[in-house]
């Protein structure tokens, strides 16, 4: 019968043929310049902002962070993400079954328009919502009749952070689930299997990854999200500042080291993201790698 | 179970991709759906599996009208021409797979579903692999494997599309005698898609010839291939030879000579001639015959193939000699086809 022979995907490592590789200086230099960069940019900013926060001391930091107003911006930076994220998931895996997996007409301006929030700025999505449901905007009679409030408020907050950050799920799945097509769920149906089971068993392990990966950026971003929260939020202290909001006012009163503080969170946060997305790539790749046998 | 597909058309986009076709598939029977890529089989394939929907005609299942049936309802065993095997689910659990998702009381226990997972690969002589994950296997057993997750079902109908495209030659070749052997063992009804003749005339025992849409002839690897009905099939199946004649008479002429072939039952008027090229008697005298000037000659395995150049208008026809019959040598070959078959010109 047929031989299992089984390939190996492992890059092989040349090395790089005499022709394209530079001088030693060149290759020093450009590797220096590099790092020099990172490290200015980068690297430097980021222990300034861990140096700062400690820089009167554990004590004061954790005195910083146990302030009331710190503590409210924390709860309502978290809610603000655990709601958001949730509904950009739903949102993202929705468009992207939709893209990838059905012809219908409006396709490409769907695509384009889900890419929407990353080419605007911010603070214009912010804007949209003041003119939309502010006192004297679109809505903004019929919302304050009704006594329904959303401007300066948690839900205006909620909405401008699922606006900014719906790309990120979508733009993740879409075309992983266009190069995984419609085989598999059609095995599935055939052997019996109902939409959903064929969406929990088949559909989603295929896209697990790619979906982990997307949330997290998701995540990431609508916890750090200043400029259209800014507009929408008010800054009403222990009510409607979020984390990003709140260093900003704790720097404007030369709080420099409670600042620093929150923002040290933050900052932690993204090296979280970042080293999650790292080890995720890792796994990621070797499982893309597996499944492109043959 | 017995399949009937009643006159059955199908469009995508106002594109008709099947036109009023007709079929009769046998309980138990092996078939093959053969023809050229958009000739519409695969598409036939999956209006049969419940993949599509007919936009007319009907298609029954034993008496029972399936048309408006879902796959799922359908109870089909459909192996996929990728095989589309779960990556992230080991062997068993692929075969598992049909099993697991029914409910109620026809679900069985795990325990049930891996014994019966375990007896499957055995079946396709893959024993001992239920741990192994698709990505670990070679083509040909992940082919295997994907036969024994249609087959977990029990289906009424088996639907195989291109089984063996993806394969190299000799593992196809294996492979088809393998499953000539499950099909007698298991005696499911099964249709599988193919565009290579060989393995249509080998496997199947009827062959349903299918071209832009349409079936062009159904019948067996000997019926397909010694009487074909239609240009198409002869061109399709095997190889053959062809020259634009006249009938007249009740006699057949290229230009102004009759080449001794009698047809006095073909109309009159343009036809075309076609031939296998290896059914020609070679003749001395050509009183009566089809005569030219060879153009090319060439080796093929046993044989050597040889092109003439016929009449004024130097059509090109291609006929068979031994390697080393005298003729090969000669600028002039004369002969008359042994079997023939005349076709109005289109």
């Amino acid at each position: 019968m047929a031989d299992p022979e089984i390939k190996s995907y492992a890059p092989h490592h040349e090395s790089q043929s005499p022709a394209v590789t530079e001088s030693r200086t060149a290759r020093t230099v450009l590797m220096a310049v590099t790092f020099a960069f990172l490290a200015i940019f980068l690297l430097l900013p980021l222990i300034i902002v861990f140096k700062e926060a400690f820089a009167k001391g554990i004590e004061a930091y954790t005195q910083a962070l146990g302030e009331p107003d710190t503590r409210s911006a924390i709860r309502l930076t978290l809610l603000v993400a655990a709601i958001s994220v949730p509904l950009n998931i739903v949102f993202g895996i929705s468009a992207a079954w939709a893209i990838a997996k059905f012809e219908f007409k409006g396709k490409a301006f769907l695509t384009t328009l889900i890419d929407l929030p990353f080419s605007v700025s911010p603070v214009i999505s912010g804007l949209v919502y003041v003119l939309l449901f502010g006192a004297q905007g679109l809505l903004g009679a019929w919302l304050k009749a009704h006594g329904i409030v959303i401007l300066f408020a948690v839900p205006g907050i909620v909405l401008a952070t699922i606006f900014v950050t719906f790309p990120f799920v979508a733009r993740e799945l879409i075309p992983l689930m266009q190069e995984q097509g419609n085989g598999d769920e059609e095995a599935a149906l055939s052997l019996g299997a109902n939409g959903w089971q064929a969406f929990w068993y088949v559909t989603l392990p295929n896209v697990k990854w790619g979906l982990l990966y997307g949330v997290l950026l998701c995540n990431a971003r609508a916890m750090g999200e200043f400029g259209a929260v800014s507009v929408v939020s008010g800054h009403i202290r222990g009510l409607t500042n979020t984390m990003p909001l709140h260093v900003e006012i704790l720097y404007n009163e030369y709080n420099a080291a409670a600042a620093f503080a929150v923002a040290s969170l933050l900052a932690g946060l993204a090296l979280v993201t970042l080293v999650l997305k790292t080890l995720l790539e890792m796994r990621y790749g070797a499982e893309i790698a597996a499944t492109r046998g043959h | 179970m017995e399949v009937r597909v009643a006159n059955v058309r199908k469009e995508f986009e106002r594109f008709p991709a099947l036109r009023d076709v007709s079929l009769d598939i046998k309980s138990g029977e092996l078939i093959a759906l053969l023809g050229p890529s958009g000739s519409g089989k695969t598409t036939l394939l999956r209006l049969i599996a419940g993949l599509e929907r007919p936009t007319r005609g009907k298609i029954f299942f034993g008496e029972e009208d399936a048309s408006q049936k879902s796959i799922q309802e359908r109870n089909v065993g459909f192996v996929f021409q990728h095989y589309a095997l779960f990556r992230h689910m080991t062997v068993a659990d692929n075969i598992g797979f049909g099993l697991k998702v029914r409910h109620g009381p026809s679900r069985p226990s795990a325990k049930e579903i891996r014994r019966r997972a375990s007896e499957l690969l055995n079946l396709v002589q893959l024993s001992g692999l239920e741990k192994r994950y698709p990505a670990q296997l070679s083509g040909g057993q992940r082919q295997r494997v994907a036969l024994a997750r249609a087959m977990a079902i029990e289906p009424a109908v088996l639907l195989l599309d291109e089984p063996f495209g993806a394969l190299d030659a000799q593992v196809r070749r294996e492979l088809r005698r393998w499953l000539r052997d499950i099909h007698d063992a298991t005696g499911h009804t099964t249709v599988f898609v193919t565009h290579d003749q060989e393995e249509a005339l080998e496997l199947a025992d009827r062959v349903v010839v299918m071209s832009q849409g349409r079936i062009e002839q159904v019948g067996t690897a000997d019926e397909i291939y010694d009487t074909p009905n239609s240009p198409f099939v002869y061109g399709f199946i095997g190889e053959s030879s062809s020259i634009p004649v006249k009938v007249e008479d009740g006699q057949v002429w290229i230009a102004d000579r009759p080449i001794g072939l009698s047809a006095p039952h073909a109309p009159q008027g343009e036809a075309t001639l076609f031939f296998r090229p290896h059914d020609v008697d070679l003749v001395e005298e050509c009183n009566g015959c089809i005569a030219g000037t060879v153009a090319a000659s060439r080796r093929v395995a046993g044989t050597r193939r040889v092109e003439l150049e016929i009449g004024g208008e130097r059509q090109r026809v291609e006929i068979e000699l031994p390697v080393d019959h005298p003729a090969a040598q000669k600028s002039r070959v004369a002969f008359r086809p042994r079997r023939w078959k005349l076709f109005p010109a289109a």
